[in-house]
């Protein structure tokens, strides 16, 4: 056991990353990452092969990061928001070239360049692709310090495991705030990558990465495959905290900090005697559709708190196809709701169906 | 007795190329360099997008096709990833001076010990003749139709002199393969572009002036005419920075 240390958020997500084996760095400063990155450039150096590399622009940091990839080596980024739409091309290539790698998203509040205070408003961009092309990142989303430095590790298992990029959704909150984190020994599993550009040695034919398929029977095959795989990501990687939901008949989803303010909001329903519940995904794709549709067979009503404008509710609405009413509880522009807030809409809930 | 033999790390398959166009003749130079220098089962090539997209298909070597414009940054990763390695980029002038001018300069000034192979025939071929950031003043394309205007379009850029003013890169040179001569001389220079990286020298760009008949609407032969009295004049030959030897002649 390691002894638990008082970290940032956002340093205890690089601190795990170096743990899981992650020696390479590149980012861009954005606010609020820029301790992540901050971070890394103390460490790298340390480190015997470590790099820290600023890079140019987000676009050139992700690029970066595809070329590490192709070498099989774990690397990652991180940024905010509108860093993270610059970085959509290049997550789409490392996608379509079946690479693993780990994009951080401190989210701040948006469109465009929105505000410095956190959001979850990047839940579409970040679970139903982003860029252009059919694919999925595994996004996994914390609501402690703990699991900003759990997940990071378990994103990169994951990738690699499946060839496909991870994406660790994260918060200004959880970026900034200070927890007691029990670090992960250093001692990743890696596996071995034989598609990996490592020179041919003259001893093998020549590794090409490539997501360029004219032909197009060729290109479909690939998509074909690559969805064969997510459906494994999608039965055996589904995670998520079910809390107080034995007997829920209200049943509040929420991630991230919003999970955090809406478990507050369960305890203090269930003293007024609401029978409320939580699930909180852990893993936004894959969602954690069957725990949701289970829920929609002994509760009466839902409530997705969210930090946007309500976009996880879709996938709540699809999960329980639509069986039981779905109310959204929200803040956006870098505001939080309160348990108070919470409360009242799942008293709002509560009592619409009686 | 073998005089003129295919280069082991160029593969043995035909290529896309439209006929006339100097990409294979460039490809060679740079396989046979790969040769001479014995580096092929340790290099790693980034091919671009643009005509020479396909170029993965075309080393022995392992490869990576990057985004439009990223190579310069695909390079600083793998390179980064492992600096044992040989990584080289093979870029057209839309890739390499539009689309991606932030990643070319940047990888410069950073002096990243990579090799990039820069064909500059001053207009987008793969996807059908538009204008280019080096098509001449009054040069017509399907995008400059009436020729390209510099008081709208600006003027072309000048890569090689425009690299040399920074600091960082060790060795920038522009030559072309119009003629055997010039063939032989850009085979010396890319040979030395990849040699600077073996011995870790840094950034190493050279800029190979190109013909591009199916665009500029040009038989081969009155491309590389073209290329002699038009591009040439415009885009002079030579090394235009070299680092070590400025040391050495202090």
């Amino acid at each position: 056991m390691s002894e638990k240390v008082l970290m940032k958020g956002n340093e205890a997500i690089a601190e795990a990353a170096i743990r899981a084996g992650c020696l390479h760095y590149f980012g861009y400063p954005i606010t609020p990452q820029t301790e992540l990155a901050a971070y890394m450039a103390k460490r790298m150096p340390k480190i015997e092969g470590g790099v820290f590399l600023q890079a140019e622009s987000e676009i050139a940091a992700i690029n970066m990061v595809y070329g590490v990839a192709a070498t099989g080596k774990r690397v990652m980024t991180s940024s905010s928001s509108p860093g993270v739409s610059l970085k959509q091309e290049g997550i789409s290539y490392i996608a379509g070239s079946d690479l693993p790698a780990l994009i951080v998203n401190v989210q701040r509040g948006g469109p465009g360049l929105g505000g410095i205070q956190p959001s979850q408003s990047d839940y579409f961009q970040a679970t139903k692709g982003g860029g252009h092309g059919d694919y999925h990142l595994i996004v996994l989303t914390p609501a402690s310090v703990q699991e900003m430095a759990d997940l990071t590790g378990l994103a990169f298992e994951l990738a690699d495991k499946y060839r496909m990029p991870a994406m660790l959704l994260a918060d200004g909150t959880m970026g900034q705030m200070m927890e007691p984190v029990e670090l992960p020994e250093t001692k990743p599993e890696l596996i071995d990558k034989p598609w990996a550009l490592t020179g041919t040695g003259m001893k093998r034919e020549h590794n090409i990465v490539n997501s360029l398929y004219l032909v197009p029977e060729q290109l479909e095959k690939t998509n074909l495959e690559r969805y064969e795989r997510y459906k494994l990501v999608e039965e055996n990687e589904v995670r998520y905290e079910s809390f107080m939901m034995d007997d829920a008949e209200v049943c509040v989803v929420a991630f991230g900090i919003a999970a955090r303010v809406s478990k507050n909001a369960v305890v203090e329903a269930r003293k007024q005697g609401i029978k409320a519940g939580l699930i909180r995904p852990i893993t936004v794709w894959p969602f954690p559709k069957k725990a949701l549709a289970k829920a929609a067979e002994t509760c009466k009503a839902f409530v997705s708190v969210e930090l946007s404008m309500g976009q996880m509710i879709e996938d709540i609405n699809l999960a329980i196809k639509c069986s039981k009413p779905v109310s959204l509880c929200n803040r956006v522009g870098g505001m939080i709701p309160s348990p108070e807030e919470v409360l009242e809409s799942i008293k709002k809930a509560a009592g619409g169906n009686e | 007795m073998v005089v003129f033999e295919r280069p082991h790390s160029l593969a043995k398959v035909p290529l896309h190329y439209c006929p006339g166009c100097t990409h294979g003749i460039i490809h060679r130079l740079v396989a046979q360099a790969i040769d001479d220098l014995g580096i092929e089962g340790n290099a790693i090539g980034v091919a671009p997008v643009g005509c020479a997209v396909m170029a993965y298909n075309y080393f022995t070597c392992d490869m990576i096709e990057a985004a439009h414009g990223r190579a310069p940054a695909v390079a600083t990763g793998l390179k980064r990833a492992d600096p044992s390695k040989i990584i080289f980029t093979y870029q057209g002038d839309g890739d390499l001076a539009s689309i991606g001018m932030a990643e070319t300069v940047h990888a410069a000034t950073r002096n990243e010990n990579i090799t990039v192979i820069f064909v500059n025939n001053a207009i987008y071929g793969m996807t059908g003749g538009q204008m280019a950031p080096t098509s001449l003043p009054g040069q017509v394309t399907q995008t400059s139709p009436y020729g390209r205007d510099v008081s709208m379009a600006g003027y072309p850029i000048k890569v090689s002199e425009m690299l040399s003013a920074l600091d960082g890169p060790e060795f920038i040179a522009r030559v072309a393969v119009n003629n055997v001569k010039n063939v032989k001389n850009a085979q010396k220079i890319i040979k030395k572009a990849f040699e600077n990286q073996v011995n870790g020298k840094g950034f190493s760009l050279v800029e190979v002036v190109s013909s591009c008949p199916t665009n500029w609407g040009k038989t081969p032969s009155d491309a590389l005419k073209w290329v002699e009295e038009e591009m040439i004049p415009y885009y002079p030959l030579g090394v235009y920075k070299d680092k070590s030897a400025e040391k050495e002649g202090e």
